[in-house]
């Protein structure tokens, strides 16, 4: 019995084993079509039609099988390619793919011509082409290449331009800089038109307008125009950082993440940055407090209070009688415990009826 | 388990510092060791360094508790100090109150403690003042808020609440499942 056992554990380790080596080699009829630039393989073997049409588990079976040996034959191909080690000695094992042999149909439709610009009809009508102009431009006064607009440009900054010259025909009492400032914002209002007209042209020939959800269409709702209001600050060369707020915009700027999560500190991070910060808080935190003089205020109200309490009924005691104050006065008075209303009605008492005494003698 | 936020310090050291005034400081920077506050599951917790090392290395949801629990934060993010921070609070506390054997048991069952039970009340104790509540032989039994400043406890009659009840000792076998 047990030799039998052990021949047939025997026999199912080594069908295992033959199984394993099996899986790396695969027979087909056909040779597989290789790309392996877009790591497409393409197999022409006719599939068992039987199998196929079959019921369900057979047939996911089936086809299983035949994925698993083709892509056994795709990743063969590919450890055939030239490899290299990316990142390093250490890093992973990186194949070199070569260029894409299939061509992938488009995802989206190709563009649409946009209509030419007002000005780019009448420079075709005229003839006109444009000319390549040098990025530097030779500045005689500085004697070195400059840029033509912009920082530091040639001819020096125009801000700082201390003259302006009346011209011939013009008023002599004008401000020139003035006029200069305000023909500057003309033209950018101007160009600024043109620009938005161009657009809103290209916009209604159908032409895919670049960053289409952004332009003004006159019935945008709150939530779209305050995007807008947002990727238009960041917009800038300085990503917003320079840019003034608009009259009723929130003062703080929204956070680097879009308000999205929370950062805190690292768990373990300088510990003894932390502590120092926390003295300083608690520092902050007592020099602001202060001094409790509420509690002595409060203390000297309830003794002047008492003071007159008791000076109020010693008065009303000694006009009552001296025989009965005589009798409890010596036993009272030794006592030194208890409360310090006793004491002080005693006192006051003592020295009102003293008082009264005196002045009758 | 995260560091405290500047906001939640701040409420953190306006709660202890009701009770320990300025000595708050000597809890932050001890000389003995780097100690630190961290946050877990909107509890405050106060801890070594060494133990935090340790700790960090405890998964979120496994993790139940670390060093010495001073409290909470509620769902509106106030702080609440717990009876866990007894401990560090006694030693530092500025305005004691010493309850009579009497009420003391009253006292560790969660009620307040009146004029008849108390015994004595540290000097210029002001209203609403957070103090540590003792038992005559100097052993903490939690702590409240002064109902009453010290004059005022001489004139109240003694069926009047002096101090308020906030934590006591007793909570470790009340509430035994809810602390940390």
């Amino acid at each position: 019995m047990a030799a039998v056992r052990v021949e047939e554990v025997l026999a199912a380790a080594e069908e295992r084993e033959a199984e394993k080596r099996r899986s790396v080699t695969v027979e087909k009829e056909l040779e597989l079509e290789f790309d392996l630039g877009n790591l497409l393989a393409l197999d022409r073997n006719p599939p068992a039609a039987a199998g196929l049409r079959g019921a369900g588990p057979r047939r996911e079976a089936l086809l299983r099988a035949l994925a698993r040996d083709n892509t056994q034959l795709l990743v063969a191909r590919l450890w055939e390619l030239p490899a290299e080690r990316a990142g390093g000695a250490g890093g992973p094992l990186v194949a070199r793919l070569p260029e894409p042999a299939f061509r992938l149909p488009r995802e989206k439709p190709p563009p649409r011509p946009r209509p030419p610009t007002r000005w780019e009809q009448f420079a075709r009508l005229k003839g006109i082409r444009r000319r390549k102009r040098t990025s530097l431009v030779w500045d005689e006064q500085a004697k070195e290449w400059r840029r033509r607009w912009g920082y530091r440009r040639a001819g020096g900054d125009p801000a700082r331009a201390w003259l302006a010259e009346v011209p011939a025909g013009a008023d002599p009492q004008e401000d020139q800089f003035a006029r200069l400032r305000r023909e500057k914002r003309e033209r950018v209002a101007r160009n600024e038109l043109n620009r938005l007209r161009n657009l809103a042209r290209a916009h209604r020939a159908g032409t895919t307008v670049p960053a289409a959800p952004l332009h003004p269409t006159g019935h945008q709702s709150r939530e779209e125009l305050g995007h807008v209001t947002r990727v238009a600050r960041v917009s800038t060369a300085s990503l917003g950082r320079f840019q003034p707020r608009l009259p009723k915009e929130p003062a703080e700027p929204p956070s680097r993440s879009g308000g999205r999560k929370r950062r805190f500190e690292p768990l373990l991070g300088n510990l003894a940055a932390e502590r120092s910060r926390q003295l300083e808080l608690l520092r902050d935190m007592g020099s602001k407090k202060p001094v409790l003089d509420i509690t002595r205020a409060v203390n000297k109200q309830l003794r002047q209070e008492e003071a007159e309490a008791a000076a109020a009924k010693g008065k009303k005691q000694s006009q009552r009688g001296k025989r009965g104050r005589r009798q409890q006065r010596p036993g009272r008075s030794s006592k030194k415990s208890g409360a310090r209303r006793q004491q002080q009605q005693q006192r006051p008492a003592g020295g009102g009826t003293g008082g009264g005494r005196r002045k009758k003698a | 388990m995260r560091p405290l936020t500047e906001a939640e310090t701040r409420a953190v050291f306006e709660k202890l510092g009701r009770y320990i005034g300025e000595n708050i400081q000597l809890l932050v920077d001890r000389p003995d060791g780097t100690y630190c506050f961290r946050l877990h599951r909107d509890r405050v917790y106060y801890l070594s360094e060494k133990l935090l090392k340790v700790a960090a290395s405890v998964p979120r949801d496994n993790l139940v508790s670390l060093g010495t629990c001073f409290g909470k934060f509620t769902k509106t993010q106030k702080f609440r100090l717990s009876v866990t921070a007894l401990d560090f609070l006694a030693p530092y506390a500025k305005y004691k109150v010493w309850v009579k054997p009497g009420s003391e048991q009253s006292f560790l069952y969660g009620n307040h403690v009146l004029k008849s039970g108390l015994g004595r009340i540290t000097e210029n104790t002001a209203q609403y003042q957070g103090v540590v509540v003792y038992s005559m032989a100097d052993v903490p039994l939690g702590f409240g808020v002064a109902a009453k400043s010290t004059q005022e406890c001489r004139k109240v009659d003694p069926m009047a609440i002096v101090v308020f009840h906030q934590a006591d000792v007793g909570e470790y076998v009340r509430s035994e499942d809810t602390l940390t």
